[in-house]
């Protein structure tokens, strides 16, 4: 009995920090295009089936490691996602009057952009399932298993969200995505290009997702379709956690990851989604602007 | 700009329409077709629906088209709707077909639920449904409502009783204990085969030692593996669907899980299932299974390979087809499009199809494979409600 109370809160632990860093890769990127270009984009999940594609196709058809596919996933997702924002979303941000005008359009607009790339996405791809097999043997750590695949998986997320991180705190440009993030006008009047900033943080947003995919389809089996599960569990995370600050999006990640592993060992896999959503209705009751973020003025 | 626009689309759309009225009058049958192509259950439909509607109006049209009374022969037109998973939209591109295309058959929708969402719809405009992905126990109740529903996948229960009779049978030879661990997807076809396979395993004297439901959207399921495996189970039996089939399978190689006899439902028939994991699934259940032997379904798996470019599942692929298969029969056998008389033929006729001879009764075919077993790379139908041909079930002997 004692081996056995040693042995689940550590697995719990470890499983839920693996399922958390894959949260956290999938908020990340909403959390730049949301918090710092303001559009709540409901395409993000598409982007991430996207990436998840590049992962199988590098996997299945050249036969690669499917981490080779970040080397034409990312700059594709950046261009793709910078085309989006530039063509479709300046025009928003442009004759928006304030933020929650832009926030509706933009919820719209992506809305309708996420039935899009689904479309374009099952008639590039087909609408059928996509899985294949990288490293799934078991991998022991503290004397139990787990998936290498995951391991590997949580080992990316979590070096993305680590340079990220220290990006957007150690450069120029990360300080300037940062002073958007805080307050857009004031931005401006410290000769911080507000528009480029935002076309950047949109694309860099869109390209973190994407990379997220390709982490996603070593494990996962997906179709054109699935986006929209990601998207909802990237809504969740972003909104819990505060929006545009990122530390606030991993935080929520943490906390979501864990509470389901949690749940679903000791208690009852069927609850987990229940238990995602307590969590986030109590954040929202006391902590209405999220954990990180700050009250409105 | 933008009216001269409309008035170019108007005159395209027109140009269309009249186009379309020319082939009609050259005697094409128009069939319409409303079922998945985005939305959760889209993955499915692209592997064992949409194929085989192509598979089939290509080999119909390739034939000349099928024959008519005065010894012409009419092409197939498929028009094909999207119904984004979601049943409102089945019922609407239903009734469109009906009133707006005019088609003269419709090839019913794909999975259960949007087949019974759709039966009122096929009703009141008099349209024949051959439900060919559908597994309810109300079939009784379902026929005599809707008279041109037609059943040929098979019932819940069946599924559920030919899982516990296997895995009875070898507790009783003693190659197995009877501890079952057992989960299920939260979501319809999961529930209700959970809920139909409690009391049938107890009756056939096998204990649940593990007992769980998860949300359809998890993205690790590796906490119930570990679970079921803690509960030291001799069989495994999960009621998922393709996503949490391949991911149970995969953590259960992971985690080693030890078990005799290890079943998941639907996405085990797929033949990717077989390649993704090779070897290691030998001797695996899951829902459905083939005799891929006999000379019929040897000549669709080499044609839908051809026509299609990928591979037939070995369960609800084939029975698709033999539905289509009923439809041309019976068209045929009428000698014209009239609904009501196909309708009728399709409940008395004799159909021969690549799943064997179909005679329906009470509007269900009711014989079919409930549990197949990949073997040497084929998976197998060992249970069934009277096919022929079942290979014996083997023992799982490790990953």
């Amino acid at each position: 009995m004692l081996f056995v109370y040693s042995v689940i809160p550590m697995e719990i632990l470890i499983s839920g920090l693996l399922l958390s860093a894959n949260y956290a890769l999938i908020a990340m990127g909403l959390t730049l295009q949301y918090g710092v270009a303001r559009i709540m984009n409901l395409a993000n999940g598409e982007m991430l089936v996207a990436g998840a594609f590049g992962g199988f196709w590098v996997s299945t058809v050249l036969h690669l490691n499917p981490y080779v596919a970040l080397v034409f996933v990312v700059p594709g997702a950046f261009v793709f996602n910078w085309l989006a924002y530039r063509y479709l979303l300046r025009p928003l941000v442009r004759r928006a009057k304030n933020r929650g005008m832009l926030e509706v359009d933009s919820i719209l607009a992506t809305f309708g952009m996420s039935f899009a790339l689904v479309g374009i996405m099952v008639a590039a791809f087909g609408g059928g399932f996509f899985t294949y097999s990288f490293l799934a043997v078991p991998f022991d750590i503290f004397g139990s298993t787990y998936g290498l695949n995951r391991v590997v998986g949580g080992a990316v997320a979590v070096a993305i969200c680590a340079l990220l991180y220290l990006g957007l705190n150690n450069t120029r440009t990360g300080m300037a995505v940062r002073a958007v993030a805080a307050d857009p006008a004031s931005a401006g009047l410290v000769a911080i290009d507000v528009p480029r900033m935002s076309a950047f943080a949109f694309s860099l947003g869109g390209a973190v997702t994407a990379a997220g995919g390709i982490m996603l389809s070593t494990f996962l089996t997906l179709d054109a379709s699935s986006g929209v599960i990601f998207t909802m569990k990237a809504l969740i995370i972003v909104i819990m956690g505060g929006v545009g600050d990122v530390r606030g999006a991993i935080l929520a990640a943490l906390i979501l990851g864990l509470a389901e592993t949690a749940v679903a060992t000791l208690i009852d896999p069927g609850l987990t989604l229940a238990a995602a959503y307590l969590l986030f209705v109590l954040v929202l009751l006391f902590r209405p602007q999220g954990i990180y973020g700050r009250r409105a003025a | 700009m933008f009216r001269r626009f409309a008035f170019l689309a108007a005159a395209l759309i027109g140009a269309l329409s009249i186009g379309v009225g020319a082939a009609n009058a050259q005697g094409v049958i128009k069939i319409g077709a409303a079922a998945a192509k985005t939305g959760p259950l889209a993955g499915g439909a692209a592997i064992t629906h949409w194929p085989n509607i192509k598979l089939w109006s290509t080999e119909v049209n390739a034939r000349g088209g099928l024959k008519m009374k005065d010894g012409t022969r009419r092409k197939v037109e498929i028009i094909e709707y999207d119904d984004r998973t979601d049943p409102a939209e089945t019922i609407k591109a239903v009734g469109r077909l009906a009133t707006s295309d005019k088609v003269d058959f419709i090839i019913a929708p794909y999975a259960t639920g949007l087949n019974l969402a759709a039966a009122p719809e096929f009703a009141k405009y008099g349209y024949p449904q051959i439900a060919m992905t559908s597994i309810t126990d109300q079939t009784e109740m379902l026929a005599k409502r809707y008279p041109g529903i037609f059943f040929v996948l098979g019932r819940t229960t069946a599924l559920a009783q030919s899982v516990a009779d296997i895995l009875a049978k070898m507790h009783k030879e003693g190659k197995i204990g009877n501890k079952v661990a057992m989960v299920n997807v939260a979501d319809d076809f999961g529930i209700e085969l959970a809920v139909a396979a409690r009391p049938i395993f107890k009756k056939a004297g096998l204990e649940i030692v593990y007992d769980k439901s998860y949300p359809i959207t998890t993205q690790d399921l590796s906490p119930i593996i570990k679970g079921a495996k803690a509960a030291n189970p001799d069989a495994f039996v999960a009621w998922s669907y393709p996503p949490d089939t391949i991911g149970l399978t995969e953590l259960a190689k992971i985690e080693n899980l030890n078990v005799k006899a290890f079943y998941t439902a639907v996405g085990t028939a797929f033949a990717f299932y077989g390649q993704k994991f090779g070897k290691s699934v030998e001797g695996n259940l899951g829902a459905g299974g083939i005799d891929p032997d006999t000379k019929e379904l040897k000549a669709y798996y080499a044609e839908h390979k051809k026509v299609t470019g990928q591979d037939a599942d070995y369960w609800a692929s084939p029975v698709t087809y033999a539905g289509l298969q009923v439809l041309e029969q019976a068209i045929e056998a009428v000698g014209s499009v009239d609904r009501k008389a196909v309708t009728a033929y399709i409940k008395t006729g004799t159909f021969h199809t690549v799943m064997g001879t179909w005679k329906f009764k009470n509007q269900e075919i009711m014989n079919y494979w409930t549990v197949g077993q990949w073997q040497n790379g084929v998976f197998y139908g060992v249970a069934s409600t009277g096919m022929p041909g079942a290979k014996p079930v083997e023992l799982k002997a490790g990953w």
